[in-house]
């Protein structure tokens, strides 16, 4: 009976389509990172490790965009959440118009990166820029800076953007969670004459926890393919200062030398791949406790 | 006491009012200052325009070539949001309904491409085997297999509502698997399927990157491109990219605007259970 009711081809449709599109790539690519693949020659030679040493030699700037990669996504992990967090704990604390807030809060995160960094770069200019005529504005003409061509400061104007973008998203889910939590501990505790702090401390945290892991996850995933927005806001300058995996797969790309790009992309399709695993893993786990 | 509560409550009521004027200043820099005159908007701030020059959107449309990339950004959106939701939710019931080991296995291995980075190098041999390199099929196609996992996701979440006793009693009126899932199941499933759709439409609007790597004629450009290289070409009119960005994000903020309450649930689904 349940072959008949649920047939197989509904399932094969989907399937067929993914496979075809994103999982035979990824391992194609896998035998490719092996190759000197390139769009100039007919002919794909085997040259084993090479472009992995290429990538982890410290002579190219490979590292510096993985590194740089990795210091985007901790940085927006930590950031994002505890600002979202912040915000969802100011909206459910009965505020007046909250759902109006709400709404003006979440708008950053369905405008498209792209726009939003084409606004930023005239927002961050130095000499006309908002923030900059602010400063002067206001007396602290010190404090100005060239926010996206300064080598100390354009990576934290590119995290700083991105945070503005993302921490309603994470606000909205994190606030969800919250509404999700009983109002009876708060209750109980404050017969007990829990301070505020223990009360964040000993209920709200450990009970918003799958909520935090989620959010984790989808900062991780997202930090680890940052592309859009340091595409747009420095494209990697000054210099190579702030590049990113992808730029760099991005370059390799218009260079014509897909070696060295899908070898790139065969790594973070390693890491994602183990971490993407490891998550749901996470999830399920916490879904199947309740 | 009593006036303790009142400071704190100003003070909460000041500070989200201040983060939601931070969250919403650089939208409305974009909309003043697309009603200015080149040099009033050359330095982009929130001075009132002298005159309302509407007629910077109409400069923009032409300039642009924008009823062209509207319409493509329409177009791919749409047909792959729609294609993507449908055979979504086809997977998602199946696979919900029939957990066998296989299946189980085959919802993860979907389900794990949320995380899986496109390989752009190798898709480009795929999509010349397909016949799809270049084309506005090509791109409509890659974006539907895009969304897919993070819809099953969805889609199989939601199924769990659905109560199974449906199946048998459609099945003993002997209805057949496809009148089965489109005329009981599909609509039980709509709150999520149009989730879904809101979100794949979104998130597919708002894409270039993919545009970026593949397509090379201007002709078949989505907003997002468009805007981008007209950036790169009116660098210096403001006033003009401010226009052309707020006709790009438009349909967005509308979509948004009406569908705030599927996005939301939607977002937040699979990630809280009230």
């Amino acid at each position: 009976m349940t072959r008949r009711i649920y047939p197989f081809y509904f399932v094969a449709i989907v399937l067929c389509f993914y496979v075809v599109f994103a999982v035979v790539p990824s391992f194609m690519g896998i035998y490719l990172s092996f190759t000197d693949w390139n769009s100039y020659a007919e002919e794909i030679n085997f040259i084993g490790l090479d472009n992995y040493k290429t990538i982890f030699s410290s002579d190219e700037n490979y590292i510096h965009g993985i590194n740089n990669t990795v210091i985007f996504t901790i940085s927006t992990i930590v950031l994002k959440t505890v600002i979202g967090l912040l915000l969802a704990i100011l909206v459910n604390s009965g505020i007046k118009l909250k759902s109006f807030h709400r709404v003006i809060i979440f708008m950053p995160a369905i405008i498209p990166m792209l726009v939003v960094g084409i606004i930023f770069k005239s927002i961050l200019h130095p000499e006309y820029g908002l923030i900059n005529e602010a400063l002067r504005a206001i007396g602290l003409s010190q404090l100005t800076q060239h926010w996206l061509t300064d080598a100390d400061w354009a990576f934290k104007s590119i995290i700083a953007v991105d945070v503005w973008k993302g921490a309603g998203y994470i606000m909205v889910i994190l606030l969800a969670g919250l509404q999700a939590i009983s109002h009876s501990y708060y209750e109980a505790a404050d017969i007990d004459g829990a301070s505020a702090w223990q009360k964040f401390r000993f209920i709200t945290i450990p009970l918003l926890m799958p909520t935090l892991t989620v959010t984790t996850v989808l900062n991780l995933l997202y930090g680890l393919k940052v592309f859009e927005t340091v595409f747009v806001l420095t494209n990697g300058g000054p210099g190579y200062e702030t590049e990113v995996v992808y730029t760099q797969v991005f370059s390799q790309f218009t260079l014509g030398s897909y070696g060295v790009g899908t070898a790139l992309i065969t790594v973070l399709f390693v890491t994602m791949t183990v971490m993407g695993y490891f998550s749901i893993k996470l999830m399920s786990r916490e879904e199947s406790n309740e | 006491m009593m006036e303790n509560k009142l400071i704190k409550n100003s003070s909460q009521n000041i500070a989200i009012w201040i983060i939601s004027i931070i969250a919403i200043i650089p939208i409305l820099l974009i909309v003043i200052n697309a009603v200015k005159t080149a040099p009033e908007a050359s330095s982009m701030n929130f001075d009132f325009p002298s005159t309302l020059q509407f007629n910077n959107f109409m400069t923009v449309i032409e300039k642009g070539k924008l009823v062209i990339s509207f319409f493509n950004s329409f177009m791919y959106s749409g047909i792959s949001s729609i294609l993507c939701t449908l055979a979504s939710a086809m997977a998602a019931y199946v696979l919900a309904r029939n957990k066998t080991r296989f299946n189980r296995f085959l919802y993860l291995f979907i389900v794990m491409g949320i995380a899986l980075p496109l390989n752009y190098f190798t898709l480009i041999d795929v999509m010349k085997w397909t016949n799809l390199i270049n084309t506005r099929a090509g791109i409509i196609v890659i974006y539907m297999v895009t969304q897919i996992p993070f819809s099953v996701f969805i889609l199989y979440g939601f199924m769990r509502g659905v109560p199974r006793e449906l199946d048998e009693a459609a099945l003993i009126d002997g209805c057949g698997p496809k009148r089965l899932f489109f005329s009981v199941i599909f609509p039980m499933l709509q709150p999520a399927a149009v989730t879904v759709l809101i979100l794949s439409f979104l998130n597919t609007w708002n894409e270039f990157v993919l545009p970026l790597y593949y397509l090379n004629s201007a002709d078949k450009w989505p907003m997002t491109l468009a805007v981008y290289n007209f950036f790169g070409q009116f660098e210096q009119s403001w006033n003009l990219v401010s226009a052309d960005i707020i006709l790009t994000i438009m349909p967005v903020v509308i979509i948004y605007l009406l569908g705030q309450r599927f996005i939301i649930t939607g977002m937040t689904s699979g990630s809280v259970k009230g």
